[in-house]
């Protein structure tokens, strides 16, 4: 074990996972000389070489549709996207053909890439660097989606994610990319995809958050104490779901706040609450409630706290659903 | 490195008109390699014109014609190698044929019967790409790709005068240009997005002019005229091989029939310039060059339309004595590792539908 943080975490898995298999390509802009704005690519282009840490063009559906054609030419490529709102361009390419290829050719080829991103907002950044698009990749057929919380989490998720013979879309809270510190596994870790994690354990409401929102239901459940046991359940993996996980927490304590950073019609947390509706009525003592953003563009940073999920409004649902 | 920039002005041609223009040859062509050619596009030409028949007979779906196309295809794809990969646009749904691929798959691609969608690793050719030039990055990242791992082997790609308006066609220049993918851009300008004409698509003068912007040469061409288009290619295929990058080939060409079975062109198109352009279609220019030379007879011609037209035969039969898909291709293949509620949803299926 070694504490890194979570932006390290990320870096120490993909010098990992291309040690471990030659076929693991990771391109993107400024991944190579620069390191990634981040640092999560650092190092790599020094170790690996120009031809596996690849400075790309500024362009997004360049990135993603490029390495559709890695994946046919044998590589696994790991495709780095600058930002969560800069994936947006992309989307024409994953939701075209990443998704899809693999069925197309029934299953003959395999389409092994996975796209990494910094999400979520936080951070007091200029426009369209603070978005939350996971749901985006989860209504897409054939991709699989995952957002660690924790350093841990985000090596072995991405190892996982690298090793999936699907696409995988895995966002890393960049809010917390230099805050959350951890002892983390040393050489290889694998989480494995679809199987959530008990982040704390309670007896009165489930609290149902992924990425940089686990970190804060931790914080409201220790603020609720003495008047709320809050357990806290990290899904890790949104597609596939870890139903299982889901349902037994709900069966323990009975009620659900879901906690997302995202606007909130449509998003994931509407479909946590639909599995709850169709597998859990008869566990719930109450209405299951969403802690979201709200239906508005992202905002200008000054009113980010307000639009971002808090304390204040993850204990305010818990006390409403104790109180149904 | 020397490049052709600016990009071309004329067409380059080799078949002559008969009359006034005389006939050129290809170095290194022999009658077996004419014969040859003329089989491919004979080949394609039944398939088209066939499939029009059983689309009006409700044998297959909505189907994308491309009549007076096959000498672009033909041509093209005479000068690889069977391992360098073809990156189809639907408008080459039948290029597979060209590599042994049985008329019947093709077929089931368009009657949507998953036994139409093929394995890529089987022939070389890669699924055929429904949304407008979305397949030029994948073509230059497996070229790239391929190049990064030693192998020798190149890329071609397909798409449309309308493709050359995409985001996803600026892009895949982009990256061809600056990781000298081995690959060919071919542009199969028909001059028509379905009622959208060229000077409605673009202001540059010829869409070989694009190609400077991404550091590559563009090369123009007669694209009904299947020797110029075998020699362009086989030059940009070379050029891949040697290590050069990529080439744009933009093959000129007028489409004369409807963009799909689904199009109404006497809309939007001049009646009499398709009339014209009908007379100079691309399999009777060729037809005429054999002849002309004495390397095709009367009988051999007919011979070959004969065999083709089997083969179609053949392949209807093929594809409709097929049984229908099972269900369960709803869910297969969709993940590698599928999640679990796939399998439930499956399962309910079979018990709604009483199986």
């Amino acid at each position: 074990m070694s504490e890194k943080l979570l932006v390290e975490a990320v870096n120490d898995a993909l010098h990992v996972e291309m040690e471990r298999d030659p076929t693991v390509l990771v391109l993107g802009e400024d991944v190579g000389k620069l390191g990634g704005v981040f640092r999560a690519t650092a190092g790599l282009r020094e170790r690996f070489g120009p031809d596996r840490c690849v400075d790309t063009p500024l362009a997004e559906a360049g990135i993603v549709g490029t390495a559709v054609g890695l994946c046919m030419a044998g590589w696994r490529p790991v495709c780095e996207l600058q930002y969560d709102a800069f994936s947006y361009p992309a989307l024409d390419q994953l939701i075209n053909h990443v998704g899809r290829y693999r069925w197309r050719t029934r299953g003959k080829m395999s389409f092994p890439l996975t796209i990494r991103m910094p999400y979520g907002g936080g951070v007091r950044a200029p426009e369209l660097h603070d978005d939350s698009p996971e749901a985006y990749y989860v209504h897409t057929p054939g991709v699989k989606v995952a957002i660690p919380a924790t350093p841990s989490d985000a090596k072995g998720l991405l190892a996982a994610a690298i090793r999936d013979p699907d696409p995988v879309v895995v966002l890393e809270p960049k809010l917390h990319y230099r805050t959350a510190k951890e002892d983390v596994p040393d050489g290889e870790h694998v989480v494995p995809l679809g199987m959530a994690r008990v982040a704390r354990e309670g007896d009165d409401v489930t609290l149902v958050a992924y990425g940089a929102m686990v970190p804060l239901c931790e914080q409201a459940a220790a603020a609720l104490e003495g008047e709320a046991s809050c357990e806290v359940l990290d899904l890790r993996t949104l597609k596939p779901l870890d139903e299982d996980a889901l349902l037994a927490s709900v069966a323990k304590t009975g009620r659900a706040v879901i906690v997302q950073e995202a606007p909130r019609v449509s998003g994931f947390a509407a479909e946590v609450a639909a599995v709850l509706a169709e597998k859990a009525i008869f566990d719930l003592q109450g209405p299951v409630l969403r802690v979201t953003g709200y239906d508005v563009p992202y905002p200008y940073w000054q009113l980010e706290d307000a639009y971002m999920p808090s304390v204040e409004r993850v204990a305010d649902a818990v006390r409403r659903v104790l109180a149904s | 490195m020397s490049q052709v920039l600016p990009a071309e002005g004329g067409l380059r041609r080799v078949i002559g008109d008969g009359e006034v223009v005389p006939d050129g040859e290809v170095e290194g062509l022999g009658a077996d390699d004419l014969l040859a050619l003329y089989r491919d596009l004979v080949l394609l030409r039944t398939y088209d014109e066939r499939s029009l028949v059983y689309h009006r007979q409700g044998r297959i779906g909505t189907y994308a014609i491309f009549w007076n196309h096959e000498a672009m295809q033909a041509g093209s794809a005479y000068a690889l190698a069977p391992r360098d990969w073809i990156f189809p646009s639907y408008r080459e749904s039948a290029i597979g044929l060209l590599r042994g691929m049985p008329a019947s798959t093709v077929l089931q691609w368009w009657r949507g019967h998953p036994a139409g969608w093929w394995n890529p690793l089987d022939y070389n050719v890669a699924s055929i790409c429904v949304p407008i030039g979305t397949h030029v990055p994948h073509a230059v990242g497996f070229a790239w790709g391929s190049r990064l791992k030693g192998e020798d082997r190149a890329a071609i790609c397909y798409f449309g005068d309308g493709a050359t308006s995409e985001g996803s066609f600026h892009e895949g220049m982009t990256f061809a240009g600056v990781m000298k993918a081995p690959v060919v851009l071919f542009c199969n300008n028909n001059q028509w997005a379905i009622s959208t004409p060229l000077s409605e698509q673009t202001a540059a003068p010829t869409l070989a002019d694009k190609a400077i912007g991404y550091g590559m040469p563009g090369v123009r061409v007669d694209g009904g005229d299947v020797l110029a288009v075998y020699e362009a290619t086989r030059e940009a295929v070379e050029r891949a091989r040697a290590g050069d990058g990529p080439t744009f080939v933009e093959a000129v060409t007028y489409r004369v029939a409807p963009h799909a079975t689904a199009d109404d062109p006497s809309l939007y198109v001049d009646e009499e310039r398709v009339a014209e352009e009908r007379e100079n279609e691309c399999v009777g220019r060729f037809e005429r060059y054999l002849l002309r030379r004495g390397v095709l007879t009367d009988s051999s011609a007919l011979e070959t339309r004969r065999e083709a037209l089997e083969l179609m035969r053949q392949g209807i039969a093929e594809a409709e004595a097929e049984p229908p898909a099972d269900v369960s291709l709803l869910f297969d293949h969709a993940y590698a590792n599928p999640p679990a509620w796939l399998a439930d949803d499956l399962a309910e299926l079979r018990r709604i539908l009483g199986e």
